[in-house]
């Protein structure tokens, strides 16, 4: 158990700079969820954290320890990869037990926290199996096994999941909150998939290009995004983007549609202003098959493109001030391309960007 | 129904063609060697028959016996010769092996000034015949004072495996994926651990096929031993083979039992090796 410091830490390689300094503060066993698009420096981040990337600069400190220096063997981490990195030539049983190995422990102490680990992830029918004769599943669970036998301070994940089906993905997923729960320990996990993001961590650090974007809890990020770029990387689908200027309270966008500024910017915008309004699916409902807005609301007519039943609800893909907008439709009926409906939009829920800075007006 | 009956014919065909072939092949390559055998059972008088002698009416020791007798009646050092042969083709394929490994896993993982360039120039000591080499081999030899050493030898036999050593090994730790080096690290191994307990296991098929090759061409080797070695002190089994010629005639029956002893370690040494060398060790440690 121990938390997680960095400070200002850079990653170059040569001229190239892939992390720009970036701090965080990452609180004892906290789950932590480092996300964003591919190339946004979060596996470089974890991987400086585990110490298979020495740091260019700045400070990461485990526990009470600075480690910038210090060899992964001496940081107590343990560290699950994507494509699982199982030692091909072991038994599942050595797998587990080859850190305890390493250090020397007796055999019985091995084998009573191997039997545990194996407990912890159903793996015992397949202790005496290698890698090779295990489904893609199983060799997941092996790999978190064989972080979870040496109780290290801090769990490592770099995308432990994108090698599976979706459906297993949801059930490791599942697995892997669980056993958070379980361990209770201090676990960074590295993801591009925001839906993961979301329903495992406790705050998610949102990167691109190197910088962190917003640190938040997932319905702070999601609710409260401080920029376009959270705002439509997180939440599915992304959010619409709508250019306006605004005027008298009210912003006017393209083909003579206006919206009221919502309530909440009302005090952080100036007439002339250029602004990009932000409105999820989720706010964007056909009359009649919307969540009841009991807050301030604005209604218009859309004409329906496309349409995508999923069930449950239906996304409809529909022109909004000249612009393709998605909205959402609950308790579905079928709907044709090039039907017309009225729209409620939920003004509360929507958000303000500077057309320049792109960040939130809030 | 006509349809499936063509494909069956025709698969079937294909098959026949298939172990017809195969057949030619393996004759090809196994006739010769099989000939070599059967010549060192069968006298002189058989092996010289004109027109051949297909089927062996006769089939005895006497080469053998010849071979490991006396001196003055065709009989050849010949222990002297296998100790010989030993010492310099397990030393060199001993050291071509582990600098093969040390090569290897360098141009497989790490990043340096000129790798290309040098690998590049590894190969091209491959494209040499190594015959070229035999004259400025034999004044290097003996200006060194190297001349029908075993040390001469080793030096020449590590020289010509180790750029294929280092190719062959270097293509196998590239299979091995790095995050099992990073696992393995982080599962509190050095560096060093890291190799030993996780990379060479899993590649150890390279190292176990770079480790036969490098054996057999020294094992094997006649063009250079033959300049290179003068008496019985260094001279390995191929440069033995020459003692059963003489000035008008050459004794084939000695010659292919001697042969026959040539092959016999290194059959024996493929057999043990031959389990390390079936492939696919890495698979399941990652995802494929």
């Amino acid at each position: 158990m121990a938390q997680v410091t960095l400070r200002t830490v850079v990653k170059k390689y040569g001229a190239l700079q892939v992390v720009h300094g970036i701090d965080l503060d990452i609180d004892d066993s906290e789950f932590v969820v480092l996300v964003g698009p591919s190339g946004c420096g979060k596996s470089t981040t974890l991987r400086m954290i585990a110490g298979l990337e020495p740091i260019s600069g700045g400070e990461i400190v485990i526990g009470d320890r600075v480690v910038n220096d210090l060899p992964p063997r001496h940081r107590n981490i343990s560290m699950v990869f994507q494509n699982y990195a199982l030692y091909p030539h072991m038994t599942v049983r050595e797998n587990l037990g080859f850190s305890l190995k390493i250090a020397k422990r007796a055999q019985g102490e091995i084998d009573r926290a191997v039997d545990e680990a194996a407990e912890i992830l159903s793996l015992t029918e397949y202790l005496d199996r290698k890698p090779g004769a295990l489904s893609g599943g199983q060799r997941q669970r092996v790999a978190m096994g064989r972080a979870i036998v040496r109780h290290p301070d801090v769990f490592l994940f770099d995308e432990p999941l994108s090698n599976l089906d979706a459906k297993l993905r949801t059930q490791m997923r599942t697995e892997i909150k669980k056993l958070h729960q379980k361990v209770k320990s201090t676990i960074v996990y590295v993801t591009h998939d925001q839906v993961e993001a979301m329903t495992l961590a406790d705050r998610i650090v949102i990167m691109r290009d190197g910088h962190i974007e917003q640190i938040g809890t997932p319905l702070e990020v999601f609710e409260a995004p401080t920029n376009t770029f959270v705002a439509t990387f997180i939440g599915s689908p992304p959010m619409n983007l709508l250019e306006g200027r605004v005027a008298q309270d009210a912003v006017a966008l393209a083909n003579g549609i206006t919206v009221p500024v919502p309530e909440a910017f009302r005090a952080h915008v100036t007439d002339g202003q250029e602004v990009i309004l932000g409105v999820r699916a989720d706010n964007l409902m056909p009359v009649g098959h919307a969540m009841p807005m009991e807050g301030a609301h604005a209604a218009f007519d859309m004409t329906v493109n496309l349409s995508e039943p999923l069930g449950t609800e239906t996304l409809l893909f529909a022109t909004l001030a000249g612009e393709e907008v998605q909205a959402k439709m609950l308790n579905p009926r079928p709907v044709a391309s090039g039907e017309q409906l009225r729209f409620q939009l939920d003004l509360t829920r929507c958000h303000l960007f500077d057309a320049q800075s792109r960040q939130s007006l809030r | 129904m006509n349809d499936a009956r063509l494909h069956r014919l025709r698969a079937r065909s294909l098959k026949l063609l298939q172990l017809a072939a195969l057949f030619i092949a393996m004759s090809i390559i196994c006739l010769p060697g099989l000939w070599v055998v059967l010549n060192s059972f069968r006298p002189t008088v058989e092996i010289m028959a004109k027109p051949p002698v297909w089927i062996p009416q006769e089939l005895n020791l006497d080469h053998y016996r010849a071979m490991f007798g006396d001196l003055g009646e065709g009989g050849v050092p010949v222990m002297r010769y296998f100790t010989n042969s030993l010492i310099i083709s397990v030393t060199s394929t001993v050291i071509a092996i582990l600098v093969g490994m040390a090569g290897g896993y360098a141009f497989a993982r790490y990043q340096f000034k000129g790798k290309a360039a040098i690998f590049i120039g590894l190969m091209l000591t491959r494209a040499v015949p190594g015959v070229a080499l035999s004259l400025p081999l034999f004044i290097v030899m003996a200006r060194t004072g190297l001349i029908d050493t075993h040390i001469g030898l080793i030096l020449v036999y590590v020289s010509l495996n180790v750029p294929f050593t280092i190719w062959l090994i270097d293509g196998f730790f590239r299979q091995v994926p790095v995050e099992l080096a990073e696992a393995a690290e982080i599962d509190g191994c050095t560096r060093w651990q890291a190799f030993w307990k996780v990379e060479f296991p899993v590649a150890r098929a390279g190292v176990a096929s770079a480790g036969i090759f490098a054996f057999l061409t020294s094992w094997n080797e006649y063009a250079l031993a033959s300049q290179l070695t003068r008496s019985t002190f260094s001279k390995t089994m191929p440069v033995g083979l020459r003692d059963f010629t003489s000035e008008f005639t050459i004794n084939w029956g000695g010659m292919c039992a001697l042969a026959v002893l040539m092959i016999i370690p290194a059959l024996i040494l493929t057999f043990l090796v031959q389990k390390h060398l079936i492939a696919g060790l890495t698979f399941g440690g990652v995802k494929g």
